[in-house]
C-alpha cells in the first residue's frame, strides 16, 4: 500500500491553553488535516459525525452508542469471498443442504490455504476472522444480523481458528521456548510472573516516551483504537464460563474496565476522548482499513478465547498478562503524550491504567489465573498459553511498529497525511 | 481466600513481592487526619518504595529487588515474632 491519505477528520471542539504544535492544536508541518471531503473512500464528511455541545454543557457524542462497522475492504481471497457472501440473505437456503448456501460464495473459497506459521500475521486471514467477530460486537453496517450464528460462517470460520491456533503454537514455541505442559498454580502463577518481568527485544513504550513523532504517536493510537475502543469487551465474554472466586475476581477487574457503571469513565470512552484530542476519528472501527493483520491479531486473539468455553482457560492467561504488562508502559505512554503536548484531561486514559492495572494485576495473576489454575488444575497449560499469546503479540506488534518507523515507513498500510499546514 | 465479606467490611490483600490491596468501606486519610476523597473500588498501596505515584502502586516492584512471600504463615510469623511490635513494650 502505497497512497497518502489522510483518516483524521477535523473536529469542532475549541482548545484551549495548548502548546504550539501540540496534538489538537492547529500545528504546521506535522500530521495535520484534509477537509473531509478530502477522506478515504466510504468514510462520510467528518461533519456529519460531530455532534457540538449542547446547551447544558453535556458532550453528547460521547455519550453516543457504537454504530455497526462500515465494512472495509478485502485484502485477498477470503476476505473477499466472506464478504460477498456477508452481502446475501443469510436466511436463504436450500431445504436439504445443511449449511449450504446457494446464494452466497462457493463456500471453498471461504478457506484459508497459508501454512500455520503465517496465520498470526495474513490480512486476509485477519481481517476475515476480524469480521465474523465483530458481527459480534457492534456488528457490521449493512449485514444481516443473521450471519453471527450461520453455519456457513461458523464452519469457515473454525477453520480459520485452527489454523490461529496452530501458529500461536508454532510461534510461542519458537519465541518463548516450550512451555510446561502440566504447570501446577503455583508454576502458572509463576510463569506469568516470568513472562512479565522478561524484556524481550527494543522498546516500544521506551520509544513513545522518548522519541516519537506526534505522527509516530498518532499512528501508535489509531492501531490501539481497534482494541480500546471496546476495551474489556472481549475478556467480558468470559464471565458467564466462570464461576466463585474466579469469578469475582474477574469482576472486579471488569468493573474498573466499565468505570464502575460511569460511561465517562469507561475505559473505552476514555479512550475516545483521547483519540479526540490527537484529532483522529474515534468512531468504532473507523480505522479498519488503515491497521495491519497484527493489529487485527491482538483483537481477535481474545475473541477467539472469549468465544468459546473451552479456552477459558487461555482467556484468563491472556488477562492476567494483560494487566501485568500494563502499568508500566502506561506510565510511559503518558509521558509520551504529555511530551508531545497532549491536553491533561485525555491523559487521563493512561494514567487511570497505571493506577487501575497495578490492582488487576496483582487480582488477575493470583485469583484469577492462579485461581481457576487451583479450580481446574487440567487447564494450567492453557492459562500459560494464553498468557504467551499476549506476549508474542506484543512482541510481533513492537517488531512491526518500530521496524517501519526505523526506516522512515509509516506503520499503517495507509499512511497519515504531513506536510500540510 | 477466606469467608464472605460483609459488605461495608474492609479487607487488606498482602501481595507476594508487590502491595497492598486494600478493598472495601476504608477512609483514606494523612498522618494529621485529613480525609482524601476518591471513588475507587480496590486501591494497591506501595510496599517497595520505587513507584513514582506513592502512595499507589505504579507496577514498579517487578523491576526492583523487593521481595516478601507474604503467605498467611509469614504475616501470622511476623505478627506474633517475640520481640516484634506485638511484645515491643516501646
Amino acid at each position: 500500500m502505497s497512497s497518502e491519505l489522510v483518516v483524521l477528520p477535523g473536529r469542532t471542539e475549541r482548545r484551549r491553553n495548548r502548546r504550539p504544535g501540540a496534538p489538537g492544536t492547529a500545528r504546521s508541518g506535522r500530521t495535520s488535516h484534509t477537509s473531509p471531503d478530502q477522506g478515504p473512500p466510504g468514510r462520510p464528511p467528518a461533519d456529519l459525525e460531530q455532534t457540538p455541545l449542547d446547551r447544558t454543557g453535556l458532550d453528547r457524542a460521547r455519550l453516543r452508542h457504537d454504530r455497526p462497522v462500515r465494512l472495509p475492504a478485502s485484502r485477498g481471497p477470503v476476505s473477499e469471498a466472506l464478504l460477498e457472501l456477508l452481502d446475501t440473505d443469510p436466511d436463504h437456503e436450500t431445504p436439504g443442504r445443511a449449511g449450504a448456501h446457494p446464494a452466497g460464495p462457493d463456500q471453498d473459497r471461504l478457506q484459508w490455504s497459508g501454512p500455520a506459521v503465517a496465520a498470526p500475521t495474513d490480512d486476509d486471514l485477519q481481517l476475515a476472522l476480524w469480521l465474523s467477530y465483530e458481527l459480534g460486537y457492534r456488528g457490521l453496517a449493512g449485514v444481516d444480523e443473521g450471519w453471527e450464528h450461520h453455519p456457513v460462517l461458523l464452519a469457515a470460520r473454525r477453520g480459520w481458528e485452527r489454523v490461529l491456533l496452530d501458529g500461536l503454537e508454532l510461534l510461542t514455541v519458537d519465541r518463548l521456548g516450550p512451555a510446561d505442559p502440566e504447570p501446577t498454580a503455583e508454576q502458572v502463577v509463576a510463569a506469568l510472573e516470568t513472562l512479565a518481568g522478561t524484556e524481550r527485544g527494543p522498546s516500544l513504550s521506551g520509544h513513545l516516551m522518548r522519541q516519537a513523532t506526534v505522527r509516530q504517536f498518532s499512528e501508535f493510537l489509531v492501531h490501539r483504537s481497534l482494541y480500546h475502543l471496546k476495551e474489556a469487551d472481549p475478556h467480558t465474554w468470559g464471565i458467564p464460563r466462570l464461576s466463585g472466586a474466579v469469578k469475582a475476581a474477574m469482576i472486579t477487574i471488569q468493573l474498573d474496565e466499565y468505570g464502575l457503571g460511569e460511561v465517562r469513565a469507561m475505559h473505552a470512552q476514555l479512550f475516545r476522548d483521547l483519540m479526540r484530542d490527537w484529532q483522529l476519528d474515534d468512531r468504532y472501527g473507523g480505522y479498519v482499513d488503515e491497521v495491519p493483520a497484527v493489529t487485527l491479531l491482538a483483537s481477535n486473539v481474545i475473541s477467539l478465547f472469549g468465544l468459546h468455553r473451552r479456552w477459558r482457560g487461555a482467556l484468563t492467561g491472556h488477562l492476567a498478562l494483560f494487566e501485568m504488562t500494563s502499568s508500566t508502559p502506561n506510565a510511559r505512554y503518558a509521558r509520551g503524550h504529555r511530551r508531545l503536548g497532549g491536553g491533561p484531561r485525555a491523559a487521563a486514559f493512561f494514567d487511570e491504567h497505571v493506577v487501575a492495572d497495578a490492582v488487576h494485576e496483582q487480582i488477575a495473576a493470583h485469583r484469577l489465573a492462579g485461581g481457576l489454575a487451583r479450580t481446574e488444575p487440567e487447564l494450567g497449560a492453557q492459562i500459560v498459553f494464553g498468557a504467551r499469546t499476549v506476549a508474542l503479540v506484543d512482541d510481533l506488534f513492537a517488531e512491526h511498529v518500530l521496524g517501519a518507523w526505523g526506516t522512515g515507513r509509516s506503520s499503517l498500510r495507509r499512511r497519515l497525511v504531513e506536510g500540510r499546514s | 481466600m477466606t469467608g464472605p465479606l460483609r459488605r461495608g467490611e474492609a479487607s487488606i490483600t498482602v501481595c507476594p513481592d508487590g502491595p497492598l490491596l486494600v478493598r472495601g468501606a476504608v477512609r483514606l486519610e494523612d498522618a494529621e487526619g485529613t480525609e482524601v476523597d476518591h471513588d475507587r473500588n480496590v486501591i494497591a498501596l506501595c510496599r517497595c518504595g520505587r513507584s513514582a505515584r506513592k502512595p499507589l502502586c505504579d507496577g514498579s516492584h517487578r523491576g526492583s529487588r523487593f521481595r516478601d512471600p507474604a503467605d498467611a504463615d509469614g504475616i501470622a510469623a511476623a505478627l506474633a515474632q517475640p520481640g516484634g511490635p506485638a511484645d515491643d513494650p516501646h
